[in-house]
């Protein structure tokens, strides 16, 4: 019996240790590829002699995507996007939150119906592309005329996120806030001075996931900001990859590194600066999953 | 009237009287002015009330007004008027869309069964794979080694739809007399799984191998992070419960089946519903991103085919939002009926 116990364990720890090594080796190994294609030589990177280590390493790749205007012009845009988005996003957020964690809120099903509503039941990308339009059209009334305001003002609210910020304001005890009340407290001073501090990881994993989806956005940035010298990254990036990978616009290409090379040093740029922060932030995502919005 | 007259008078024994209830006067009084009540209780609070007006306007805005616009379907399209202009047309793009048996009506129909297909193998092989793995880290006792695992595996899930899907394109890209084909198409052609002229003609370009790569760059982004929840569930588990076990003699493969699998149920559930309930919440990004005209016959979705059709030069937006709108309403049915088996079956719901 004791032996039988013994050898079925082994041989599922040697199987977890095989395949997980495995997997996280399977998604390590484009990344690795991609920045050993960024800085090998054009024949090493055209005839496919790049396996994981680079060869004839150049970094005219490189030197190419930062000598382009256009480059540092959609990082910056996508700074700005990050920036001003996820600050929009989160006051609204938080703001919405707090008052519908609130029992003596009146209609208080209502509200949240209204915002859950939007989690079962969305208009689809073509309603939403008429109805962006139109308020492109208001905004360019209203003087507003560059597009990226639209993009941070009018995308990337979610519901869920919200959810998520009213659950954690109602776990705050009611007696904290009483004190502050009796204390003198203002409403926004009891959720400053209160609630902010006390529910400070949700706020933080909230803040990562509305940065990241910024950061990340592509589709309606691309569909929504007509002059392309607003465009941010990720448009940026299909663009080249879209102009790069078509054969008869790269017919006459005749530099010294590989077209592709240009490609897989655009991405490793991109994702840079995520790779700097992710070792900081990873904790707060992984708590963002066991939060969730779910009620027994 | 009688009856009703008893509730809210009271007899009072020393006059002799009946005498009206002063609760009742005031639950009198604010039924009668509700609204009255109402506006003064929101004119006392009303530094909450207005916290809640901006999120209020953006969902009203650019949640609820594209429902609005959603109508279009009903509406004989058209570019210059808005849809309160636009003439009412019933249900013909449904009908066109569903019956007509034209190039379009089959596109659609394509279109549905890729999604319903898509959303399908995905949780069929999308969804027990986290499982699996959350069960592996679970046998890695060392902390730092199922870190460093842990990180590695969450990492693609960081990377935008863009980076992902450029670099799906660049691994499995076609070759040419020039520049040899994508090195993960190399590494599958020199294995024998896929013929080396069809690996050298791009797997993008042929519909037959969109399926997989779809779901395998799914796994490879999702997996890792989806497993969170799951490992979670499993390291809460009592060692006792364990112990209990071994010492009436199970191996590893009883445990499993005994201790671990019935106490992460709940876990597994609530993950499955919220799967089902958005099956046909396709992302559209990521098609958009991988597809090309040589692949719809197994990678066109609504959404993209909404897209091509009302975005871009097509059918049209009243085909488009028919489309979208017969999609949208089936996946609320799924999100609405899984929960409600969630609730009848185990008590878990999800709203």
């Amino acid at each position: 019996m004791k032996r039988k116990l013994e050898i079925s364990e082994l041989i599922f720890k040697i199987l977890s240790y095989t395949l997980l090594s495995v997997f996280a080796l399977c998604c390590l190994y484009p990344f690795v590829y991609a920045v050993s294609a960024s800085i090998s030589g054009r024949a090493a990177v055209e005839y496919g002699s790049v396996v994981l280590f680079p060869k004839d390493i150049q970094f005219d790749a490189f030197k190419r995507m930062f000598n382009d205007n256009m480059f540092w012009n959609a990082y910056s845009n996508t700074l700005f996007l990050t920036l001003f988005g996820t600050i929009w996003a989160m006051l609204v957020s938080i703001l919405g939150a707090y008052a519908l964690s609130k029992k003596r809120l009146l209609f208080r099903t209502f509200f949240n119906f209204f915002l859950v509503f939007t989690m079962w039941f969305s208009a689809g990308i073509v309603p939403q592309y008429l109805n962006y339009l139109a308020t492109k059209d208001v905004f360019n009334a209203m003087g507003i005329m560059d597009d990226k305001w639209l993009v941070v003002i009018a995308m990337g609210m979610a519901a869920m996120n919200i959810i998520l910020l009213r659950n954690a304001f109602e776990g705050v005890p009611s007696e904290i806030e009483e004190a502050a009340i009796v204390d003198g407290a203002s409403e926004l001073q009891v959720l400053k001075q209160v609630y902010l501090p006390m529910c400070k990881s949700t706020i933080a994993t909230v803040a990562l996931f509305f940065g990241i989806s910024r950061w990340n956005g592509y589709f309606w940035a691309r569909q929504m900001i007509s002059n392309q010298n607003e465009h941010p990254l990720q448009v940026f990036i299909r663009l080249r990859l879209e102009q790069y990978t078509d054969p008869e616009t790269m017919a006459g290409w005749n530099e010294t590194y590989a077209s592709d090379s240009v490609i897989y040093a655009l991405i490793v740029c991109s994702i840079v600066p995520i790779l700097i922060i992710y070792p900081f932030i990873q904790k707060y995502f992984a708590k963002g999953v066991n939060v969730g919005g779910v009620k027994e | 009237m009688k009856a009703k007259a008893a509730d809210f008078l009271i007899y009072d024994k020393d006059s002799g009287v009946y005498r009206m209830d002063p609760e009742q006067a005031v639950r009198d009084d604010v039924e009668k002015h509700y609204w009255r009540h109402v506006l003064q209780t929101i004119a006392k609070d009303w530094r909450l009330y207005l916290m809640l007006v901006p999120m209020l306007l953006v969902f009203l805005f650019w949640r609820y007004f594209p429902m609005y616009e959603l109508l279009g379907c009903f509406k004989v399209s058209d570019n210059v008027l808005p849809v309160s202009q636009q003439l009412f047309s019933g249900f013909s793009y449904f009908k066109r869309l569903l019956f007509a048996g034209d190039g379009l009506s089959t596109d659609f129909w394509r279109a549905l069964r890729n999604t319903f297909l898509l959303s399908f193998y995905g949780l069929c092989f999308g969804f027990p794979i986290p499982i699996i793995l959350a069960l592996f880290f679970n046998e890695v006792r060392s902390n730092a080694a199922r870190s460093v695992l842990q990180v590695l595996t969450y990492l693609p899930k960081f990377m935008s739809t863009v980076v992902m899907a450029s670099l799906v394109t660049m691994l499995v890209k076609q070759g040419s007399l020039t520049t040899s084909m994508g090195i993960v198409s190399r590494f599958l052609s020199g294995i024998g799984l896929i013929d080396p002229a069809t690996a050298n003609a791009g797997l993008l370009n042929n519909p037959a191998y969109f399926r997989s790569i779809y779901q395998l760059s799914g796994i490879w982004e999702g997996a890792g992070y989806d497993s969170i929840v799951f490992f979670a569930a499993i390291i809460a588990i009592s060692p006792t419960s364990y112990e209990a076990a071994q010492i009436d003699g199970a191996d590893k493969w009883a445990q499993m089946r005994y201790v671990v699998l019935p106490s992460i149920l709940s876990t597994i559930v609530i993950m499955l519903i919220t799967r089902i309930g958005n099956l046909l919440n396709i992302g559209y990004e990521k098609v958009l991103l991988l597809y090309n005209t040589k692949t719809y016959v197994t990678a066109d979705v609504v959404s993209t085919f909404a897209h091509r059709n009302g975005m871009a030069s097509g059918a049209g937006t009243g085909i488009a939002a028919a489309a979208e709108m017969m999609n949208n309403v089936i996946g609320m049915l799924l999100v609405i009926g899984a929960n409600t088996i969630a609730r009848k079956a185990s008590n878990t719901s999800l709203y």
